[in-house]
């Protein structure tokens, strides 16, 4: 067991790729595979993969620079846009980070919704993810649009709730924004009561496919310390079995209640990537059970709170949860004024995609596809 | 077996063909635009101006206090402000006259459906749209909206957001009653000052 | 909210124990968070993040978070009393006296640990000044998650990290001359809108 990885990767570093017969193409930016404007410079040696850079910044807003000049309220719905997917969770951890730099607390009822929304945009990034990674893999299609019929549901939830179905701009330091229905609880329990039967046929449909198997089991394997040691997080991190789910460790809004398992990898390849998904809808969806068995009356947001004009002390907070991509965290620091002198975001999708080289060298171009798509990125979020 | 995973996944498939001639739930594709979806109450695209009565001059509710020119994120909210006051014409401000925005223009192609002006709006005056079919060939004066385009009656926000309208218009009234009620009591004790 | 959390204080002490000779400085937050962070020498910053890494009870594995902070060069001034003859006379004049307090650059890292599942543990790294001095050793050796930060941070604020295997701008590219996180960084006129070609104004 090494824990020199990072060492050693310097001496490859200042390898020569360049002698033999070698090949560079360049992946991306515009790539059916690569999941937006993403690419990679591939280095080939016939069909093996010798090194392979990932090009950012095609996406690039400076969305750091644009909630630094402008305040603490006006930086929620740049949130919605870092992970297109998961706005919900995007503005949780935001609204968390701010909650930890000025000291606010959260109602029990806006910690419950939060809760709700949070795990139903885990159920449906998943849902679309493995679709994706399908998708990737040449099953056109059926997988996919199975999983969007499924999401779509969701998103009409939150279209309900909110307004809208991706840029939900819905959490407030201090609690959420809107209260929610009882009929739209009520719909929340229609639909997770219906989900384990869609979750049940998707799986069915792929976990046991010899195509599939083939193409995934033992390819793309992440070893464990080098998983630690290069930061990823999330499922990719738990498929390589390392414990460690932020909901768990920090307990952070009232996740410490729930009772849930976090699902485990052994191999670290692309089929336990896969199954940590799977897996952890279930999870998800126990979560939302209990969620929606305990939800307490009361207020989503106390009044006083100051959302326009806050000015917290100065100071400095970091604040993170565990999204469905992996920890996203906030980094904020204050000088007293309407505007953070920093706000910084730790995207968990360009972290994880440190790695993508080390899974890649010595497999086939048609395995890239599949990597990349295992990782599972957005690139709202990689470039921000 | 090899094949046996396949061949489950093809039932599965079956399931789905079949079963979509018979369940709802299997079949989720609307044909827009022959068919639509039923928009919910909370539906948000753009934001526009609420008046009151039938003169969207005279009944509407801006005043031109700019806080939601301020805190836009976008910054896509450009308001210039009167010289003169105008009338309360509809009521909502205790009968005195009040600023209102000469110029008020929306750039809709910055604009991010985020609808913070509406949550900052002390006096309930900038209301989110569900309009959604907006394209214009036009891009720069088509998506600029100017305040002609902008206002909207009170009756067209009942239509789109009844339960928040019906809300909006409670709290109103309420403020109305309280504006009401102060000089009315005034004036009594004043009466019953002179009357001593 | 953190289920386990390990003072600055204890962390401070373990690193002066085990690293002779190093330099670690405890920044207070004034913040409600209370995450205080440790200010490191140069010097010493690798072994440091080693032993941090290594240590059986700090285990610090998992290096979360890092960026980049632009402290600007800010003017103090303070109001001195000085004796000076004025016209023969020895009397006390009251003077403002300006001093600029150079800016920075800082990186900071937030660690955390996935063995004991304690942190975060913030440490600093800062530059001389905002422009010459702006070299700091880098930790990726140690992290192998902050590759591509450390990049990001080297394109966005100008820091650079000796040491670090491949550094290169990430997000801007490669012919991009200025730093756009810095606060004082002003960006270009509009130049999507191209220049006309014989009156050398915007056109539209």
């Amino acid at each position: 067991m090494s824990v020199e990885i990072a060492e050693d990767r310097m001496a490859e570093l200042t390898g020569d790729p360049d002698s033999g017969q070698l090949l560079e193409i360049s992946m991306g930016p515009h790539h059916p595979s690569t999941h937006g404007v993403f690419r990679m410079n591939v280095t080939l040696e016939g069909e093996r993969v010798v090194r392979l850079k990932p090009v950012f910044g095609y996406l690039h807003r400076n969305h750091e620079k644009i909630a630094e000049n402008a305040s603490y309220l006006a930086a929620i719905p740049y949130t919605d846009r870092l992970d297109y997917l998961c706005s919900m969770t995007n503005n949780w951890g935001y609204a968390l980070a701010v909650e930890k730099l000025v000291g606010i607390a959260v109602p029990e009822r806006a910690e419950y919704i939060r809760v709700i929304v949070a795990e139903l945009t885990r159920l449906q990034n998943h849902a679309s993810l493995i679709g994706f990674l399908l998708q990737d893999m040449g099953a056109s299609g059926t997988p996919l649009m199975y999983a969007f019929r499924e999401r779509e549901k969701i998103l009409d939830l939150f279209e309900s709730l909110t307004g809208s179905r991706m840029m939900c701009n819905y959490m407030r330091f201090g609690g959420v924004r809107v209260d929610t229905t009882p009929e739209w609880l009520e719909e929340v329990q229609a639909l997770v009561s219906r989900f384990p039967q869609f979750l049940d046929e998707f799986e069915k449909l792929l976990t046991e496919n010899e195509i599939l198997m083939s193409r995934t089991q033992g390819v793309g394997i992440l070893p464990r310390e080098l998983a630690i040691n290069a930061g990823v997080t999330g499922p990719m991190l738990r498929a390589s079995g390392v414990n460690y789910d932020i909901r768990k460790v920090d307990g952070y809004g009232i996740y410490d209640r729930f009772t849930f398992r976090v699902p485990l990898g052994e191999h670290g390849d692309v089929y336990d990537r896969y199954m940590m998904r799977a897996l952890e809808m279930h999870e998800s969806l126990k979560i939302l059970e209990q969620a929606l068995r305990e939800i307490t009356a009361g207020p989503v947001i106390d009044p006083k709170t100051r959302l326009r004009g806050l000015r917290p002390k100065a100071g400095e907070a970091y604040g993170r949860i565990e999204s469905p991509k992996g920890e996203l965290g906030f980094y904020l620091i204050s000088n007293g004024t309407t505007e953070p002198y920093r706000y910084r975001v730790r995207p968990p999708s360009l972290i994880n995609l440190t790695v993508l080289e080390d899974m890649c060298l010595g497999r086939s171009v048609a395995d890239i596809v599949v990597i990349l798509g295992s990782i599972d990125i957005v690139l709202g979020e990689v470039d921000r | 077996m090899l094949g046996k995973g396949i061949l489950k996944g093809l039932v599965e498939t079956a399931r789905n063909f079949f079963g979509s001639y018979a369940e709802k739930e299997r079949l989720t594709t609307v044909q827009f635009p022959e068919e639509r979806l039923v928009q919910p109450e909370a539906a948000r695209v753009f934001p526009f101006l609420l008046y009151d009565t039938d003169d969207a001059e005279k009944g509407l509710r801006c005043v031109a206090c700019k806080i939601c020119e301020v805190e836009c994120p976008p910054k896509c909210i450009t308001i210039e402000k009167s010289t003169e006051k105008k009338p309360d014409y509809a009521g909502n401000y205790a009968g005195k006259p009040q600023f209102y925005p000469a110029k008020f223009s929306i750039d809709v192609s910055v604009c991010m459906s985020c609808q913070i002006c509406v949550e900052v709006c002390p006096f309930d005056a900038i209301k989110m749209d569900t309009a959604f079919e907006l394209s214009t060939d036009d891009r720069f004066g088509g998506l600029l909206w100017e305040k002609d385009r902008l206002t909207k009656s009170n009756e067209y926000y009942h239509l789109i957001h009844p339960t928040e309208a019906a809300e909006v218009d409670a709290q109103l009234a309420g403020k109305k009653a309280k504006a009401e009620a102060k000089p009315a009591a005034a004036a009594a004790t004043t009466g019953a000052a002179a009357a001593r | 909210m953190t289920a386990q959390t390990i003072s600055a204080e204890q962390v401070k002490a373990a690193i002066e124990a085990a690293v002779p000779g190093c330099r670690v400085e405890i920044l207070q937050n004034g913040s409600p968070s209370a995450q205080h962070s440790l200010v490191l020498d140069h010097k010493h910053a690798t072994e440091i993040a080693r032993f941090l890494r290594d240590d059986v009870e700090l285990r610090l594995d998992y290096c979360s978070n890092v960026t980049g902070v632009d402290w600007l060069d800010t003017e103090v001034s303070e109001k001195v009393k000085t004796k000076k003859l004025v016209d023969g006379v020895e009397t006390e004049v009251e003077e403002v006296k300006k001093t600029t307090v150079p800016g920075r650059l800082e990186a900071v890292y937030h660690l955390f640990s996935m063995e004991k599942k304690h942190g975060p543990v913030i440490v600093l790294l800062r530059t001389g000044n905002r422009t010459d001095d702006v070299r700091v050793p880098s930790l990726t050796p140690v992290w192998r998650s902050a590759e591509f930060q450390e990049r990001e941070v080297f394109d966005l604020y100008g820091i650079v990290f000796e040491g670090h295997p491949d550094l290169r701008r990430i997000l801007m590219w490669d012919e991009f001359a200025d730093h756009p996180m810095r606060k004082d960084y002003v960006p270009p006129a509009d130049d999507d809108e191209p220049l006309h070609a014989a009156t050398g104004e915007r056109e539209r």
